[in-house]
């Protein structure tokens, strides 16, 4: 059970951290649906500067700082020229797919997956001297993770910036009106989900797995994408999508081990995400005509 | 939701004749179709010479692969689909909704195809229409969840893609395998079944005037009949539409439905043509589906753009093989191009529209 737990934590963690990045978006008022190529993005700039300087950590950071950079091309168009946001997401989540796929085979010289035994991966907590009996084998960013989301819960409710900033998603004009600077937290909220994207991507690649495989965030970031959408209203559902999502990944993970065909347990995930969501959207109407 | 791609314009072909020729050159230069394949171009041959190729031999490389040496037939067979699944990312972005599902119906409609074909036996008839109606009931999914629940399209369609790309897998692989090798493909489908080859071409089949009619039947049906105009005003003002009348859920949950038969449709056609069967992954690894989606925001929603638009994305997809084989561009350089053109097309959209109010 307790193996369980932890494969759900590990599963769940890159989704949780992108819908966070999408959820500071939402908050600012800028609908962010660039997330599944920016966390494919962080997972390959995660595998090349982990590669390139011997340190997973580096490759950390390197994520981080490369993929707030990437989210420059969604806030840029849609924050100062106000440009469709959904299209601007369509395109640059297809530019990461080539780009990814391009820089592959310029620097590893071949396409597919990459690993190699000389790749660092993020170490466990347990190699860390801190095993606990769930936490014990997951990167130290799993823990990270949920703590992020406990703190964007006091920024965005206690704090001024996080205040304001959502008053900026509330009424953009009324909060330029007493002297806020829309555009500035809005283009802070995207390359902030950037960041927040880089760092799930470093999760996925040198936390659940060391390697970089093409195309390897399969549709995390749509599922972050529901996750935002859920957590409009109650901001628990949207963890709670996240969970769902990564139970399913690794139950199916384990029901494969027991013969389950290998094409069920990949469709798994996104279909009880979009259960999830018909049910939520259903509940919320029955709710309003009530 | 998309201003830009979704509003309903006058004919701009036509507008353009008119005016004088200064005027209309003007507007061609600065047309955002134009400046975004430019733009493109210019960061792709940054992109190129970063990686160390030279432009001057990858650019020819990239026109020899695409329509010279005999590669000609090949640019053809993959325009075919390509057009196809841009009209089922089309009809419905004309009711505002985004169809990003395309892979999963195209797959659900090959296997239809194939399995039709190897157990109902006839013509390719019947795996055509089965193909096609497999792909309007997965896209039709995603209606009711738009109108009833306001789950977006563009999410329901790409969640409900993943799953159906598996199952069309899991069917390719277990209960429709050819028996005894072990590849993951259907076995080879009967004569009677397959699309009869044009022109001494390999690979040219009926696909292609089949697909350049039911465009062409949609180009007009798009700007001059009633259902035509009530899909555009749905799309550039909901609550508008159902105020004049229009019965905007069931008009949504044809579009969809439409759109999804189209891209079913083309699956059946990949399957029933060369090499007549259905390979698990031969369908989705090309990237029809979102060439198509990058062809038709590069037509900025004038439907009369899109069959030129298609034609440009295919060359340069065709072309990054021989530009692969011949300067070593790895050719996913065409999917950055396509990623890029999306991108400043929806930022020259709006620079142009607050030009023209300014």
């Amino acid at each position: 059970m307790s193996a369980f737990l932890a494969a759900v934590l590990t599963a769940t963690a890159p989704v949780v951290l992108a819908a966070l990045g999408g959820l500071l978006c939402a908050a600012a008022g800028v609908f962010n649906m660039a997330l599944e190529g920016q966390l494919l993005w962080g997972a390959f700039t995660a595998v090349l500067t982990s590669h390139v300087t011997g340190s997973a950590w580096a490759g950390v950071a390197g994520a981080v700082l490369a993929t707030a950079l990437y989210a420059l091309l969604l806030s840029v168009p849609v924050v100062t020229f106000r440009a469709d946001p959904v299209v601007v997401a369509v395109g640059t989540n297809l530019l990461a797919l080539g780009l990814t796929a391009f820089l592959m085979r310029q620097v590893f010289g071949s396409g597919g997956t990459f690993s190699s035994p000389e790749l660092a991966g993020l170490p466990t907590l347990a190699a860390l001297g801190l095993g606990a009996p769930v936490l014990g084998p997951q990167s130290p960013l799993v823990p990270g993770a949920f703590a992020l989301v406990a703190w964007a819960g006091w920024w965005l409710g206690r704090t001024r910036s996080g205040l304001r900033l959502r008053g900026i998603g509330e009424h953009a004009e009324a909060a330029g009106a007493i002297g806020l600077r829309v555009r500035r937290y809005r283009h802070a909220a995207v390359l902030g989900a950037g960041a927040l994207c880089g760092l799930g991507g470093a999760q996925l690649a040198l936390g659940n797995v060391t390697l970089f495989s093409e195309g390897m965030s399969a549709g995390r970031g749509w599922v972050a994408v529901v996750a935002v959408m859920l957590a409009g209203a109650r901001p628990w559902l949207g963890l709670g999508a996240c969970l769902l999502f990564g139970a399913a990944e690794a139950l199916g993970f384990r029901l494969q081990g027991l013969g389950l065909p290998q094409q069920a347990a990949d469709a798994a995930p996104y279909l009880i995400t979009l259960l999830a969501l018909v049910v939520a959207a259903a509940a919320r109407r029955k709710e309003r005509t009530a | 939701m998309s201003r830009a791609a979704t509003a309903p314009r006058a004919p701009s072909a036509g507008g353009a004749a008119r005016r004088p020729g200064w005027a209309a050159a003007r507007r061609a230069v600065l047309s955002p179709a134009l400046l975004s394949v430019a733009g493109a171009l210019a960061l792709t041959t940054l992109v190129m010479a970063a990686a160390g190729a030279d432009p001057s031999l990858a650019y020819p490389a990239l026109v020899r692969g695409a329509l010279l040496d005999g590669n000609l037939e090949y640019t053809l067979a993959a325009y075919v689909p390509t057009l196809g699944m841009a009209v089922a990312f089309a009809v419905p972005l004309r009711a505002g909704e985004f169809n990003l599902g395309g892979d999963g119906q195209l797959s659900l409609g090959g296997i239809t195809a194939a399995a039709l074909a190897l157990h109902a036996g006839g013509s390719y008839a019947l795996p055509l229409a089965g193909a096609a109606l497999a792909g309007a009931l997965l896209a039709g999914l995603s209606a009711p969840l738009r109108t009833r629940l306001g789950v977006p399209a563009i999410v329901s369609t790409l969640l409900l893609s993943a799953p159906a790309v598996s199952l069309a897998s899991y069917l390719a692989r277990f209960p429709l395998a050819e028996p005894g090798t072990g590849l993951a493909q259907t076995p080879l489908l009967p004569e009677a079944a397959r699309l009869p080859a044009l022109g001494g071409s390999s690979y040219v089949t009926l696909a292609l005037p089949l697909v350049a009619v039911l465009t062409a039947l949609w180009l007009p049906a798009d700007t001059r009949t009633v259902p035509g105009y009530e899909i555009r005003a749905l799309g550039a003002n909901r609550e508008f539409a159902r105020y004049g009348g229009v019965r905007v859920d069931r008009l949504a949950t044809v579009t969809m439905a439409a759109g999804g038969a189209f891209a079913g449709l083309v699956g059946g056609l990949i399957v029933l043509g060369p090499p007549y069967r259905f390979v698990d992954g031969a369908l989705t690894a090309p990237g029809y589906t979102f060439t198509a989606v990058a062809a038709v925001l590069l037509a900025a929603g004038r439907p009369l753009a899109v069959p030129g638009s298609v034609a440009l994305l295919t060359i340069l997809q065709a072309g990054g093989q021989g530009m692969e084989r011949e300067a070593g561009v790895p050719s996913q350089l065409t999917q950055i191009v396509q990623g890029l053109i999306i991108v400043i097309v929806a930022v020259a959209a709006v620079v142009r529209a607050a030009r023209r109010r300014g």
